[in-house]
């Protein structure tokens, strides 16, 4: 078995706990902080049906990206783009019987991953050269690109020049799934690639990458225009403000 | 104290450029810090405390938890910089601080700190801050360098808000003692007087009756402008600035010719004289639930069916957006009409109906476009319909005169840049800030002026109104170029003789 299946298997563990607990206990909070006031940035669609559409156009469509900065629109969208059908092409590490759709996406997320790389490059790129960007940036927020950047890079080394035991490796990951361990195999490239997967999945909920979640949340963009009609009154104001009803004669 | 500086106006620029950088340009001590006496009038700390620190920091993690925008806003920005060439005030003054992210960060860097993991072990890493005397001074400095206009939240992509981060900051920099000079004083007066202006009720009433005796010179025909009626149909609620500022108060002759021509009964409230709530600049929900009762109060004492407002930027968002909510459920009221209803809606409804004889001509010496305020444009609705306010007041404006034109379409609408004096920063102590933020929209002016003659910008916001008749001369304008939308329904407006 050895060192390195060990070392990866229980990191795996270790990181998708603190992956999903951290990220349950982000949307846990967003969802029970309360919000007191009707807020959304208007324009704002008068029915829930429309805010579904609204919230879904920006997270699928950048859609107020878009009005605001075509390049980092199109460097944003490549790379959240293509991650996804990355992403859905690595679920055949996961099942041991691929579906139709899987595998009919393999070679859309393998040449996806060069639009990813040139994506997450055009916005390191920005980052450092336009002048705004860089004055906002912390070395984190270069870091983060740069361990995506890492992960698509070696990634898509391991696809096109060195190859790693990709059966191997699908033992692996599926014995770790069902808590029978398989050998992992210790390509370099193979174990750089999973490292920084897992580095990205532990500061997933304590980063920007927050993000994600906070898109949902937001409630410029997720209140209905009801104002008028519908009370927002938040528990700890009613305790405090709620005024008596009218007195009428 | 703030700086006497002399500065330049800035200058038109050829094309829209993405200005350099040029920081800590706007670096300064801020606008004039409150006196005790008007801080403890809004239950606030006189002065800045001993412990300010400790308070700060609890003050923050208090409004975390009260506040879900304040928290998804302060986690959720990546720094991909779509906002930091959206705010006016950064295209006017350069200072990097003036990017909207920027100015987040003021905020979020000790977020971070204090109530987050990375920024407890990797203060450096994350951009971190430890909250010092220097940073809670760039907070008093920058914080109010924002007139909380939302242009920002437009293009965000995750729609973070400055205003409401910013709303934040004046809060927590009020419990610790360190509140704005020209805000709190005038929620201290709202609170002793009824208005911001601080007019009393016989001043009030004077006002009034000159006002009815000049339209009846003008016009021979008895308009009124009541005060105090019981059992009057309508209670009217507008910025006090309508009662003596120009233009302020021809919009107010609007509404009152209005309310004639369509023989609908209404009166003004000496208790609640005033329709302005600047408890929602300083962010404190305690003074805007209190300021917002009064209106409530005057609506029941006054036996009113419906409640009007008039032309006021912020006040209509604390109206349509926040009233019910503070003070409601309204259901004293005739529930058939809006509740609350802005003045415009109800001008618009009687012209749709045909109810209103307007003669454009009387306006042919104006040429006219229109500054969508900041607060009506993306913190509130009229009509029935998303954009309601954009359309109402056009349309208004149209059936009123011959020759009407938009400005740029990136400068309308809900891109509409802010006037540079909205969010109580309508402060001489403040007036750099204010005319170098006011650069965006004086050149969309200029471009209608220069290609179709435009001479005359209407608005619906007093602090617009107040805000432009001071900062148009620095660009080359006459300062009675901005007029109130209703002061062009009551020049056209045709009056008819009979009395109701």
């Amino acid at each position: 078995m050895g060192f390195w299946t060990a070392f990866y298997a229980i990191l795996f563990y270790i990181a998708t706990l603190i992956f999903v607990g951290g990220l349950a206990y982000k949307i846990y909070q967003y969802a029970t902080t309360p919000a007191p006031f009707s807020v959304p940035t208007m324009p704002a669609p008068l029915t829930t049906g429309g805010v579904i559409l609204r919230v879904l156009s920006e997270v699928i469509l950048f859609k107020s990206l878009f009005r605001s900065n075509k390049w980092i629109w199109l460097f944003g969208m490549l790379f959240h783009g293509a991650l996804w059908v990355v992403l859905f092409r690595h679920l055949r590490y996961f099942v041991a019987e691929p579906g139709a759709l899987i595998v009919l996406i393999q070679p859309f997320g393998k040449y996806g991953s060069f639009v990813m790389f040139f994506g997450l490059l055009g916005l390191l790129v920005r980052r450092i050269v336009v002048e705004r960007i860089r004055y906002i940036s912390s070395p984190s927020d270069y870091l983060m690109l740069i361990l995506l950047l890492v992960i698509g890079g070696s990634g898509t080394m391991m696809s096109f020049v060195t190859h790693t035991d990709i059966v191997q490796f699908k033992a692996f990951m599926l014995g770790v799934m069902y808590f029978d361990w398989q050998r992992i195999p210790t390509d370099g490239i193979l174990l750089l690639h999973l490292a920084s997967v897992i580095l990205l999945m532990i500061i997933f909920p304590f980063s920007k990458l927050l993000h994600a979640p906070g898109v949902f949340f937001s409630p410029s963009r997720n209140q209905v225009d009801n104002a008028r009609e519908k009370r927002h009154v938040a528990p700890w104001a009613i305790e405090k403000f709620e005024t008596p009803p009218p007195v009428v004669d | 104290m703030a700086a006497k500086a002399k500065f330049e106006t800035p200058a038109f620029r050829p094309y829209p450029v993405i200005p350099i950088l040029k920081a800590d340009v706007m670096k300064g001590d801020g606008p004039f810090v409150a006196k005790p006496q008007m801080q403890e009038a809004l239950g606030y700390p006189g002065e800045l405390i001993d412990n300010w620190h400790e308070v700060a920091i609890s003050k923050m993690g208090e409004l975390l938890k009260k506040y879900r925008s304040l928290r998804v806003y302060l986690d959720a920005c990546v720094k991909c910089g779509a906002c930091t060439d959206k705010c006016h005030y950064m295209i006017g003054t350069h200072d990097p601080k003036n990017m909207p992210v920027a100015r987040q960060d003021l905020l979020r860097q000790v977020y971070r700190r204090y109530f987050t993991l990375a920024g407890k072990w990797f203060p450096k890493l994350v951009g971190a801050k430890d909250l010092t005397k220097e940073v809670l001074d760039d907070w008093y400095n920058y914080y109010h360098q924002c007139s909380q206009c939302r242009r920002c939240s437009v293009f965000c992509p995750y729609g973070i808000d400055t205003a409401d981060i910013s709303m934040a900051a004046r809060e927590i920099l009020g419990t610790v003692g360190k509140g704005q000079k020209y805000c709190n004083e005038i929620i201290a007066k709202v609170y002793k007087i009824g208005n911001n202006l601080g007019l009393p009720e016989p001043a009030l009433r004077d006002t009034l009756d000159g006002l009815e005796e000049d339209i009846k010179d003008e016009t021979g025909v008895d308009v009124r402008l009541p005060l105090d009626e019981e059992g009057a149909e309508v209670l009217v609620v507008t910025p006090s600035a309508d009662f003596f500022a120009e233009p302020h108060i021809d919009g107010l002759i609007g509404y009152a010719k209005v309310f004639h021509q369509a023989g609908v009964s209404w009166t003004l409230s000496s208790h609640a004289s005033e329709a302005a709530n600047f408890s929602m600049f300083i962010g404190s929900y305690e003074n805007m639930h209190r300021v917002a009762l009064r209106i409530r109060e005057a609506a029941i004492n006054l036996k009113v069916k419906r409640i009007i407002f008039g032309e006021c930027g912020h006040a209509w968002r604390v109206a349509y957006s926040f009233l019910n909510t503070l003070v409601g459920p309204f259901d004293f009221l005739d529930q058939r009409y809006p509740i609350p209803q802005h003045i415009c809606e109800f001008t618009y409804d009687l012209i749709q109906k045909g109810a209103l004889k307007l003669d454009k001509s009387a306006n042919d010496h104006h040429r006219v476009t229109f500054h969508d305020s900041c607060n009506v444009a993306r913190a509130s609705r009229m009509g029935n319909i998303p954009g309601g306010q954009f359309i109402i007041p056009r349309e208004i404006i149209k059936a009123s005169c011959n020759y009407y034109y938009d400005m740029p379409a990136d400068t309308i609408h809900d891109q509409t840049y802010c006037c540079g004096g909205g969010g109580g920063l309508l402060t001489d102590d403040l007036i750099e800030l204010r005319v170098k933020g006011a650069l965006p929209r004086m050149e969309a002016l200029k471009h209608v002026v220069d290609n179709y003659g435009v001479t005359h910008m209407a608005a619906i916001c007093a602090i617009c109104k107040t805000q432009f008749s001071k900062v148009l001369p620095y660009y080359g304008f006459e300062m009675d170029q901005i007029v109130s939308v209703h002061q062009l329904v009551s020049n056209a407006i045709v009056l008819s003789r009979d009395e109701f």
